[in-house]
C-alpha cells in the first residue's frame, strides 16, 4: 500500500496555478487565435488535472468525466476553428 | 518504486509548467501553439505514466478495481496524443486563413500558393 | 463486411478497456463481457447503416495487425525520442527566445490520408515544426521555428518520419 495522495493533491494545485498563467493570456490575448490557443492549453492541463485528482480521491469516475471532457473540448476546438475560418 | 512515481510527476509539472510560460515568452499565436502544444502534451504523457504507475502497482497488491484506474487513464493518453496535435493543426490553418499574419517570419511558401 | 468487422472490434476495445477491473475472468466480469459483446453487434450493425448512408468506406488497414504493432514500435521508439528532443529544444527558445520561424513547403510523396494524418501529427509533436495546411498533392505546409534552409529537403524537417508513415498506413 502506498499514501501519496497528499503528494497528488500538490501535482493538482500547481496544475491549477499553471492553468491561471494560461488565464493571463486569454484575459491578454490581443487576437483571438492567441486566446484559443490560450483556452487549448487549459482544457489539457484540466484534463491532466482531473486525472491526478481522481487518482487521489480513488474515484474513477473523476476520469471517466476527463475522457469526456477531452473529446468535448476537442470537438469545441475544432468549432472555433471552423468559425475563425468561416468568419474571414 | 515511490520515487519513480515522484520523478515522472516531477518531470511532468516541469514541462506542464514550460507549456505555459511559452504563452508569455513568444511573440505571435503561431510560435505560442508550438510550445503550448507540444509541451503540454508531453507534460501531460508523463502525468498519466505517473498515475498510470501508481494504479499498477496498487493493482499488483490485490486491489483488483485499480485496473480500471490503468485502463481509463491509458484511453485519456491516448485520446490527448490524437487530439493535441489535430486541434493544434486546427487552429493553426484557421488563424492562417482568417488573415492572421505570423510575425518575423523569413520565408512563407504558403502565401504563393493560392490559399 | 469491412465496416461491421472494425467498428465491432474498435467498440469491443473501447468498451472492455472501460470496465477493466469489474470481475475476475481475467479482470472483466461475466455481465460485463456478455454486454460487451451485445453492445458491440448492435453498434456494429448501427455504423453498417449510417456509413453506408454517408457513403464512407474505411480501409481495412485498420485491421491489419502488423500495422498496429509497427505503430505501436514507432510510438514508444523514434517518436518519443523526437518528442523529448522537441521539448528540450522548445525549453531552449522559451528560456533564450531565439527564434527564426518561417513557413516551408515539404513533398511528403505519401498518398493515402491515413499515411499523411499520422506524418502531419508527428511532425507537429516534434523538434521546432507545426503542420498548418496542406494541399491535394499531399504537399504539407510546415510553421518551422527556426528555420535552417528555405527550400528545405523532407529528412531535414522530420527525419525518417515520411518512411515511417508510410510504412504504418500507406
Amino acid at each position: 500500500m502506498i499514501e501519496i495522495a497528499n503528494e497528488m493533491l500538490i501535482v493538482g494545485a500547481a496544475l491549477v496555478v499553471f492553468i491561471i498563467v494560461c488565464l493571463a493570456r486569454v484575459v491578454l490575448g490581443k487576437t483571438i487565435a492567441d486566446r484559443v490557443v490560450a483556452v487549448d492549453t487549459i482544457n489539457t492541463q484540466l484534463v491532466a488535472a482531473l486525472v491526478v485528482l481522481g487518482a487521489a480521491f480513488s474515484q474513477i469516475s473523476f476520469i471517466d468525466i476527463a475522457v469526456i471532457y477531452a473529446m468535448l473540448a476537442f470537438v469545441s476546438t475544432l468549432y472555433i476553428a471552423k468559425y475563425l475560418e468561416d468568419k474571414a | 518504486m515511490i520515487w519513480a512515481i515522484y520523478l515522472l510527476f516531477g518531470i511532468g509539472l516541469a514541462f506542464q509548467a514550460l507549456g505555459s510560460v511559452a504563452l508569455h515568452r513568444f511573440p505571435d499565436a503561431y510560435t505560442r501553439l508550438h510550445g503550448a502544444t507540444k509541451c503540454t502534451t508531453f507534460g501531460s504523457i508523463f502525468i498519466y505514466l505517473g498515475v498510470m504507475l501508481y494504479g499498477a502497482i496498487l493493482f499488483m497488491e490485490g486491489q483488483t478495481s485499480y485496473a480500471g484506474l490503468v485502463s481509463h487513464t491509458f484511453l485519456v493518453l491516448v485520446l490527448i496524443m490524437v487530439t493535441n496535435p489535430t486541434g493544434a493543426h486546427a487552429i493553426a490553418r484557421a488563424a492562417y486563413r482568417s488573415g492572421i499574419k505570423p510575425k518575423l517570419l523569413v520565408v512563407d511558401e504558403l502565401r504563393g500558393a493560392g490559399k | 463486411m469491412a465496416v461491421i468487422a472494425t467498428a465491432f472490434v474498435f467498440s469491443m476495445l473501447f468498451y472492455l478497456l472501460l470496465t477493466a477491473g469489474s470481475g475476475n475472468i481475467g479482470i472483466w466480469s461475466l455481465p460485463e463481457l456478455a454486454f460487451a459483446v451485445g453492445f458491440s453487434a448492435v453498434l456494429a450493425l448501427v455504423a453498417k447503416k449510417i456509413f453506408t448512408k454517408l457513403g464512407i468506406t474505411p480501409t481495412r488497414k485498420l485491421l491489419n495487425p502488423k500495422r498496429w504493432a509497427l505503430l505501436l514500435v514507432y510510438a514508444v521508439g523514434p517518436f518519443l525520442f523526437s518528442m523529448a528532443k522537441a521539448n528540450l529544444d522548445v525549453a531552449y527558445r522559451v528560456v533564450t527566445g531565439k527564434i527564426r520561424p518561417g513557413i516551408v513547403k515539404v513533398e511528403t510523396g505519401l498518398k493515402s490520408h491515413l499515411a499523411t494524418t499520422v506524418l502531419a501529427n508527428s511532425i507537429t509533436l516534434t523538434p521546432g515544426t507545426l503542420t498548418i495546411d496542406l494541399d491535394e498533392k499531399g504537399n504539407l505546409y510546415v510553421h518551422w521555428i527556426y528555420v535552417k534552409s528555405k527550400k528545405p529537403r523532407p529528412e531535414e524537417v522530420c527525419g525518417n518520419f515520411v518512411k515511417w508513415a508510410g510504412r504504418i498506413a500507406e
